[in-house]
């Protein structure tokens, strides 16, 4: 069984860093003891009332205008009912028709667009604790802002699904919106999948897998989804609308509910909201504050810097990285010399996706990029400004203050010739075995230019010279 | 008479007495009062002195005091109070205590109020008697037979009664006007946005306001021009837009007030009729241009306002589960679901759960367009054709109600003909726009009859005006000679 071809749409949830929550002024930082940020308003205390915290909307249209989409100059909010402990008012304030940005997109690397349908903006819910028996409810994280990305059913593949999902979650840490910690669940996801056997053919009937907080466990709830879709195809069963969920112990989907019980959220338009207005003037103000995406970052380090697309992929994987080389680049000859140095040896000093993440270098650009200079110029070896490098980072400090004069002012073409020379005249044993042919005989002579520059010889140029003035040896 | 805010001020201002001395002579009457009536649901006779001692002191000191301050007064239950019980009087929402006050409350308690208690209501403001509060209805204080009107029973029959001088209520489809009318008081529902619903239960939240229920217009003004602030906690707050009280005496010579046609389908020969048709001749000898016109949209107004407003209402409501606050069934469950479900079945009243179930079934897929989404764009028609009667005229006028004050369990044996005398209130609810009832005579048996002042949006101040200076040409309205009196 297979051949078939997976049809996916994404739903994904992501939590925005504001530093209150989307209708009080309670903090919406993670954890706490439980129901320590809440306030009448969030826990939805009878006669309150929701105000819209306007840094919410300018976050959701930042992450439109950076995924593409157009932004509703009028939208406004809705009431999605539904009974749940975690939710204390019965409904969940969200955007139903009129939601802030449609029709964007996410380019994938093998050149595809995946539409976005839509993003609305609307609040988290709490988080129910089952505890020795008992369920307790944490409102902590009720009222945390959200934005739902809705995706087109256009991916179809568990990997481009990955790669969607990583890439939005990539722009959104660009442009600062969300810090998109997955473990706290910062970015959930509902998939909807079904399966057909070609492009030509008419969408299948889909499943819906609810609230995946880990790339792995997506990949995992595909792939047996598309496994267990395929099986009753084969057998010539149809596949069931349902929504189904993710179960970690089993690796296997199971059902929650069926089509005829899918929930009627009786949506109707929040009557203790205004309506939202985001005047063209604002949508540009807020376009401004966009820096560039890692897309644009990419084309550029692979054009107009002629880095290698896996330098250019490491470098804008994380934006504090990419902004540092950025800096460091500035009218610099050499791009790929500091790429080098950031991929090797400040990514050495960073052992974890947290560490990137955060890039806690103290080293400032400019110190770098006077390194990458010093090399550009010839004035100091790879060798040694690799070592140089190690001593800058241990010490927060320049490469003049590494580096002596003389080393700093490197060396130039008759004084490494003299050098070069010294050391012919002083190994006769070692030239002689040279013009015999023994090639190795060559060490001990550029050991003694070494030892006499301390290092700073350049060696390919050293042993250039070195070979011209024994083969001009009289015989 | 019993006092008005405005002669009591002036007592206070005069030391004829102490804001204490005051408060106590009301906490007296109430004790003796209220058994009969069962106008006060919650009393709070300590925070009540203490507020009154603390306006005497204020006043020692020689501070500058609204003329509220040291007023005794009362409050709806479903009006957040810190600190005291606020229940809706609804069973669901026995034992709950808020932990923040209702913006119109913070603003009087700011200027000094003292606030007795809290007042009996239908049960989630879902009603027209007050009957369907989980502590019984508030009676009638013209007549104990009668009920005080609703769902601000509980407000007008402490007003009426002298135990109160006057009260904040809401009102979503009448609430507020119907209960003034029935009682022989002056009740304004101000334009909605005009006072803030931060801290008010919501039934309807596109409907609801939170206005006064006084004895006179000045009275009313003076309330409303206190509690009519834009507030930041309220979205769909804009305040007023002018002080309302300073311009009552402005001449209302020229003032184009129109009888609604419509309004007085099947009134004629009734005495409601003639009582209105004679506070319109008073209206014309003051100056005012009286004339007729017809607005058909209105004849859609109480199928508009019993989807919508249920529908709201169903979203409004769900939220009591039995996990916060509030009534909770026995235990023996099996689980959160039967919890939830036991505890709504047993904690709402049946009036409220048919209006749950009506808003639920309107906004249901496969019914939302035949019924939400219909009445969503008639509410829109019948805006404009309250903007195109603006036009023709200043103000509006009608009865508030068909008829006088209800009998003792009427409306429990025919809900439907009790929602028929919402049609005069509920129209002005479903556009917004500001509606005030006044004391214009009374029926066969002595009880009081109200017409109703509809005006343009905001302009509170217009229908204050004509309503103070109608007020008085037509001389003192008639006490129910209970509680205090001066």
């Amino acid at each position: 069984m297979s051949g078939y071809q997976m049809v996916i749409g994404l739903e994904t949830h992501i939590e925005l860093s504001t530093k209150t929550k989307i209708f009080c002024a309670c903090t919406t930082a993670f954890g706490g003891e439980p129901n320590t940020h809440c306030c009448p308003v969030c826990i939805g205390l009878p006669g309150s009332m929701p105000r819209l915290n306007r840094a919410v909307v300018e976050y959701a249209v930042r992450a439109g205008l950076a995924t593409g989409c157009r932004i509703n100059e009028i939208a406004k909010m809705d009431r999605k009912n539904y009974v749940y402990p975690d939710l204390p008012k019965a409904y969940q304030i969200s955007q139903f028709d009129k939601p802030l940005c449609l029709g964007g997109r996410i380019l994938l690397k093998n050149g595809r667009e995946i539409g976005i349908t839509r993003i609305h903006i609307e609040e988290d819910a709490g988080k129910l604790v089952h505890e020795g028996g008992k369920t307790y409810v944490d409102y902590n994280r009720g009222g945390v802002p959200l934005i739902e990305i809705v995706s087109e059913p256009d991916i179809r593949s568990v990997e481009e699904a990955v790669e969607y999902v990583e890439k939005l979650r990539l722009i959104m840490k660009y442009i600062g919106v969300s810090d998109v910690k997955m473990q706290e669940g910062s970015l959930r996801c509902d998939v909807n999948i079904s399966l057909r056997r070609s492009e030509a053919d008419p969408f299948g009937t889909r499943a819906e897998i609810k609230n995946m907080n880990s790339f792995a466990f997506m990949e995992k709830a595909l792939r047996y989804e598309y496994e267990r879709q395929a099986a009753l195809l084969d057998a010539g069963h149809p596949v069931v609308q349902e929504t189904r969920r993710f179960n970690t112990a089993t690796g296997e989907t199971e059902p929650m509910r069926g089509k005829e019980d899918a929930q009627d959220y009786r949506y109707f338009r929040e009557p203790d909201l205004v309506t939202i207005r985001v005047t063209k003037e604002e949508q540009e103000a807020l376009r401004k504050t966009l820096p560039l995406l890692p897309d644009e970052r990419f084309a550029r380090y692979t054009g107009e810097l002629a880095l290698p697309e896996s330098d250019a992929t490491l470098l804008t994987q994380y934006r504090a990285v990419s902004d540092y080389f950025d800096a460091v680049v500035q009218g610099l000859p050499n791009p790929k010399t500091a790429a080098n140095f950031i991929i090797g040896q400040l990514f050495g000093r960073l052992a974890t996706e947290e560490d990137k993440e955060a890039f806690a270098i103290e080293l400032s650009p400019d110190k770098l990029r006077a390194l990458c200079e010093l090399v550009a110029g010839g004035k100091i070896t790879m060798t040694l400004a690799k070592a140089t490098l190690e001593k800058m980072l241990d010490q927060n400090a320049g490469p003049e203050e590494i580096l002596t004069p003389e080393e700093m002012a490197g060396m130039d073409d008759s004084q490494l010739d003299a050098v070069c020379r010294a050391a012919v005249e002083a190994n006769p044993a070692a030239v002689k075995d040279l013009r015999a042919g023994k090639g190795k005989a060559m060490g001990a002579i550029m050991g003694a230019v070494m030892k006499a520059t301390k290092g700073r010889a350049d060696a390919g140029a050293a042993t250039a010279i070195i070979r011209k003035m024994i083969e001009s040896m009289p015989d | 008479m019993s006092g008005t805010i405005l002669t009591l001020a002036r007592r206070l201002q005069n030391k004829e007495q102490s804001a204490v001395e005051l408060t106590k002579e009301y906490l007296d009457a109430v004790s003796r009062e209220n058994g009969a009536l069962n106008a006060y649901v919650h009393l709070t006779p300590d925070a009540a002195l203490a507020a009154a001692s603390a306006v005497d002191k204020a006043r020692l000191r020689g501070e500058d005091l609204s003329p509220l301050a040291g007023i005794p007064m009362t409050l709806k239950d479903n009006l957040s109070t810190d600190g005291i019980l606020t229940t809706c009087c609804s069973k669901i929402l026995s034992g709950y205590t808020p932990v923040f006050d209702a913006t119109t409350w913070a603003l009087l308690k700011a200027r000094g109020a003292v606030l007795l208690g809290k007042t009996n209501m239908d049960e989630f403001a879902m009603g027209s008697s007050c009957e369907t509060s989980c502590y019984g209805g508030a009676k009638n204080p013209h007549n104990l037979e009668r009920v005080a009107g609703g769902s601000s029973g509980g407000v007008a029959s402490a007003v009426a009664g002298g135990i109160a001088a006057y009260g904040l209520g809401s009102d979503t489809g009448g609430s507020i006007r119907q209960p003034a009318a029935f009682c022989g008081l002056t009740g304004l529902k101000p334009t909605y946005g005009a006072v803030s619903r931060y801290g008010l239960i919501a039934y309807a939240s596109s409907f609801d306001q939170v206005g006064p229920i006084a004895q006179t217009a000045e009275d009313a003004a003076l309330v409303f021009d206190a509690i009519s602030e834009k507030d930041p906690l309220d979205s769909t707050s804009q305040g007023r837009r002018e002080e309302t009280f300073p311009l009552l005496s402005q001449p209302v010579k020229g003032l184009k007030v129109a009888l609604v046609k419509e309004y007085f389908d099947g009134l004629a020969g009734s005495t409601t009729e003639s009582a209105i048709q004679a506070a319109a001749e008073t209206l014309r000898a003051m100056g005012c241009e009286v004339c007729e016109l017809s607005i058909p949209e209105i004849s859609y107004s109480l199928p508009v306002y019993y989807i919508l407003a249920c529908a709201e209402a169903s979203s409004n409501l769900g939220r009591y589960d039995g996990i916060r606050y509030g009534y909770r069934t026995e235990e023996g469950w099996e689980s959160i679901h039967e919890m939830i479900c036991k505890t709504r079945s047993e904690g709402f009243g049946a009036e409220v759960k048919r209006r749950i179930l009506l808003g639920t079934y309107v906004l249901s897929a496969g019914y939302y367009d035949a019924y939400y989404k219909k009445a969503q764009s008639l509410r829109g028609a019948i805006h404009e054709a309250f903007e195109k009667a603006f036009c023709q005229a200043d103000v509006l006028l009608c009865p508030t109600v068909p008829r006088t004050a209800f009998p003792l369990n009427f409306t429990g044996v025919d809900p439907v003909e009790t929602y028929l005398t919402d049609i005069c209130t509920v129209s002005v609810n479903i556009v917004g726009l500001p509606g005030l009832s006044v004391p214009c005579g009374s029926d066969e048996e002595g009880l009081p009859i109200g017409m109703q002042l509809i005006g343009r949006s905001f302009d509170e101040a217009t229908l204050l005006r004509l309503a103070h200076q109608y007020e008085t040409a037509r001389g003192p309205y008639k006490s129910a000679e209970r509680g205090v009196r001066v």
